[in-house]
């Protein structure tokens, strides 16, 4: 395994609108990832993503200014209906799209086939979490590039690409997802919708706030996911974040309501090398792309030019205003 | 080096806030009527994004300024409301926060989830019509300034136009501006 | 037309070694199971315990007219882990995939793929076929009408949905018993063998919600698919997958037999498997379409 130079590591940020992708662009992106405007990618939310026709505006943006643009078409394909994700893969591919980015084995399958040309970045939403795994998409699919799921720590990447011929791309800050991507079913148990089948996760159709005795209560589907004292920090009611009670005590049994801030790795992500950093957020808006894009460009560039790295000024737009370096470090397990 | 730009923390000051109140509301709602109907016409996306046909009412409810806000969309058109007050309002959803945080969502300058997580904002309701109508809002680049200036552009082109809104407030208020031939 | 068997699903809990002996050498003398998933699926570690009396078991079962499949664990992410599962290869038993690392070891030759692994459809269910998979166990998310799908799309395989039990819904590397009990994953005092149907999690409102078994997640509510069982095999459903607890599994085995040989009424056979398993919330929410919580 070669670490990659800070020089050569990739900054990959959200777009969730075509606004937010020039945002992101003009902010120093090397590469934006989005979706079209359906349940093929893992962020259908009501009033987000990108119509045939804005992407293709978006894709020539991006490209006049040295950008790449990878589409996510990454859920899961409902049975008997597969042909609507055939059809966002015969797309990106006509619309030029640097990369799509797949987790279902039969699109895969259909990719390649399809258009061998077309390169392949397999989803976080595959969870490949071995060298082996890995093994398997790149020999079955000529997969380019995996993005990594938020359970290893460091030394762990570090092990895996130096057993694979791929490159491997890392989330660096955004929300934090606690179980493994793509293998998790608690919203679709509390709400009937899955990001697997439906692209949503804890959707917010199903979501409702109200305040009782002082508290902000917050509840998904049929069940109490919160209660936040006045004046504590909020939080979406993101099922592995909800406050529950176990074994006599009452807390957050999975993970605390904070973000991902890798911000102080990327050194050690770049010695494990790891080709390229990712950013999580296509739902958040233009002011959290362009903050979080411009902070981490700049860190990049100082990383490169030998100077210092700011960080913790990301804070503000962190969930419950605190962060984690999650898996990363191996005492989070 | 790299900063927040946007000041979310600034507050109406309860004096300046004590002096709007006995302020006739119907000059402002007309205003914002058409600001409304100028800012539709200007960025039709808008609706499009937002993506339902279904009646939604909106509460928005700046803390510290002694009125609040209703917008309707029906149809594909936008509706504005100016009222003291939104207690016993038929609602499917209610914003508040001060009119700095809710005007900064406006302009993009503010992002909505570290609004919500820092408790600024307070959304209850539909929240999935609330993420659209946010979604929405941010993906169309408004400027609240320059809508502003569009809109008396118009004015003083089309001086007929100021009249008319005023008028059509004193024959029943409330009526649906979103197909008004406003051109860029 | 070949009748629809029944696969006892791989203990998910940590039990000590005699009760998870003694369980399997009851389900071997008594119970109307076709085929036996077994091995630890959920955590490495507590797998050293049922070395010893893994041979003895597989032995019993197969002495008993059992097919025995050795299940490969859900997140392998050490060296340590894909070099055991790698050894499952190695033996005469047909390998049960439960992540796709094992997919290029079993490739060519027959093999099963467990619910853990994500078959939304059956465009992703002919390339595992293609590949030597003969028996495939639905994610139980999946509802009936892509249940439906798969079947009519590729009518020769075996077709297997989660049918009875606790229904696994998330798998982590962060271990929630050593968190609840203040251990961190490496030290984690093997707390989670205090739960042997894994630990509630209720709401804040105290209600029981979920369960946590180590690094998996769980429904607190039992599927139990005995009333839609018949209506699956209509739709090319060829196997029902009942997965271990600690209530009366044989009982349990023995109701899903005898309804799906039409010797006893669905409606009674549910209200019976509410004494088999006293404890229990049932829930067919996910095969219906709707909250994976709900019984419809």
């Amino acid at each position: 395994m070669m670490p990659t130079d800070a020089s050569d590591l990739e900054l990959i940020c959200p777009a969730g609108t075509p606004a937010a992708l020039r945002v992101a662009v003009d902010a120093g992106a090397h590469a934006i990832y989005c979706g079209f405007q359906d349940e093929t990618n893992a962020r259908n939310f009501p009033g987000l993503n990108f119509s045939r026709s804005d992407m293709a505006t978006a894709i020539d943006y991006a490209h006049r200014r040295d950008c790449k643009v990878f589409i996510a078409v990454n859920t899961f394909p409902r049975a008997g209906d597969i042909e609507l994700w055939r059809r966002a893969i015969d797309d990106a591919a006509a619309l030029g799209a640097d990369a799509v980015i797949v987790a279902d084995i039969g699109i895969l399958s259909y990719a390649a086939d399809r258009h061998p040309d077309l390169r392949l970045h397999l989803s976080v939403q595959a969870a490949a979490a071995s060298s082996e795994c890995i093994r398997f998409y790149t020999e079955a699919f000529g997969v380019k590039r995996v993005v990594l799921p938020r359970v290893l720590s460091v030394p762990e990447i570090a092990d895996i690409n130096n057993r694979i011929s791929c490159e491997t791309e890392v989330f660096v800050f955004g929300g934090l997802c606690v179980m493994a991507e793509g293998r998790c079913s608690l919203s679709s148990y509390a709400t009937g919708l899955s990001p697997n089948m439906h692209g949503v996760c804890s959707p917010a159709s199903h979501v409702s706030y109200h305040e009782a005795n002082g508290e902000f209560v917050s509840r998904l589907g049929d069940f109490t996911i919160n209660r936040i004292p006045a004046n504590q920090p909020a939080a979406y009611p993101t099922l592995c974040k909800g406050a529950f009670q176990a074994k006599g005590a009452i807390g957050q049994v999975f993970e605390d309501a904070v973000s991902l801030d890798a911000s102080k790795l990327l050194p050690a992500l770049g010695r494990a090398g790891v080709k390229a950093l990712k950013i999580e957020g296509r739902q958040r808006s233009r002011a959290y792309t362009k903050a979080v894009v411009g902070a981490f460009r700049a860190a990049l560039d100082a990383m490169a030019s030998g100077t210092e790295i700011p960080l913790g000024v990301l804070k503000q737009l962190s969930e419950g205003q605190s962060a984690t370096c999650g898996a990363y470090v191996k005492t989070w397990r | 080096m790299f900063t927040l730009s946007f000041r979310h923390d600034f507050r109406v000051p309860d004096l300046v806030s004590s002096a709007l109140r006995p302020l006739p509301l119907l000059p402002l709602e007309v205003f914002l009527r058409q600001l409304t109907s100028s800012i539709v016409a200007r960025h039709p996306d808008i609706l499009e994004r937002i993506g339902r046909t279904d009646l939604l009412r909106f509460g928005i409810d700046p803390v510290d300024v002694p009125f609040a806000m209703e917008i309707e969309l029906r149809d594909g058109t936008a509706g504005v409301r100016l009222m003291r007050s939104l207690e016993e309002r038929m609602l499917h959803a209610r914003i508040t926060g001060t009119l700095a945080a809710l005007m900064g969502l406006v302009d993009g300058e503010a992002d909505g989830d570290a609004l919500f997580f820092s408790r600024e904002i307070v959304v209850t309701g539909d929240i999935a019509a609330v993420l659209a109508l946010r979604n929405a809002v941010d993906a169309a680049e408004i400027t609240l300034l320059r809508e502003a200036a569009a809109l008396v552009e118009l004015w003083i082109s089309q001086p007929g136009k100021l009249l008319r809104g005023l008028l059509a407030d004193e024959a029943g208020s409330g009526s649906k501006v979103g197909g008004d031939p406003v051109r860029r | 037309m070949k009748s629809t068997t029944l696969t006892l699903g791989p203990v998910l809990f940590n039990w000590p070694a005699d009760r998870w002996r003694d369980f399997y050498f009851r389900i071997a003398d008594e119970a109307p199971i076709d085929h036996v998933c077994i091995g630890e699926v959920v955590c490495s570690k507590r797998q050293p315990f049922l070395a010893d009396v893994l041979p003895d078991v597989i032995e019993r079962l197969e002495h008993a007219g059992k097919e025995v499949l050795l299940s490969s664990l859900v997140l392998p992410t050490l060296r340590r882990e894909a070099r055991h599962d790698a050894e499952l290869v190695n033996g005469r038993h047909m390998v049960e995939v439960n992540d796709v690392s094992m997919l290029p070891a079993v490739a060519g030759r027959p093999h099963a793929i467990g619910p853990f692994v994500n078959v939304y459809n059956e465009g992703t269910l002919e390339f595992l076929v293609s590949r030597g998979a003969r028996l495939i166990a639905l994610p139980p998310e999946l509802p009936r009408s892509s249940i439906e799908a798969i079947c009519s799309a590729i009518p020769d395989v075996t077709i297997e949905v989660w049918a009875f039990g606790r229904t696994p819904l998330a798998i982590s590397a962060r271990c929630y018993h050593a968190r609840l009990h203040g251990h961190s994953k490496d030290s984690c005092q093997f707390v989670c063998d205090q739960d042997a149907d894994g630990a509630v999690v209720e709401t804040l409102d105290g209600e029981p919600f979920l369960v946590v078994n180590g690094v998996q997640t769980l429904s607190h509510t039992f599927c139990n698919l005995l009333r839609d069982a018949n209506d699956l095999v209509n739709i090319g459903v060829s196997s029902l997958r009942l997965s271990p607890h600690t209530c009366d599994m044989v009982a349990i085995a023995q109701l899903y037999r005898d309804v799906l040989d039409g010797r006893r009424d669905a409606d009674d056979a549910f209200l019976s498997s509410r004494d088999a398993c006293p404890s229990a919330t049932f829930a067919n929410g996910f095969t219906h379409g709707v909250a994976g919580a709900l019984y419809v």
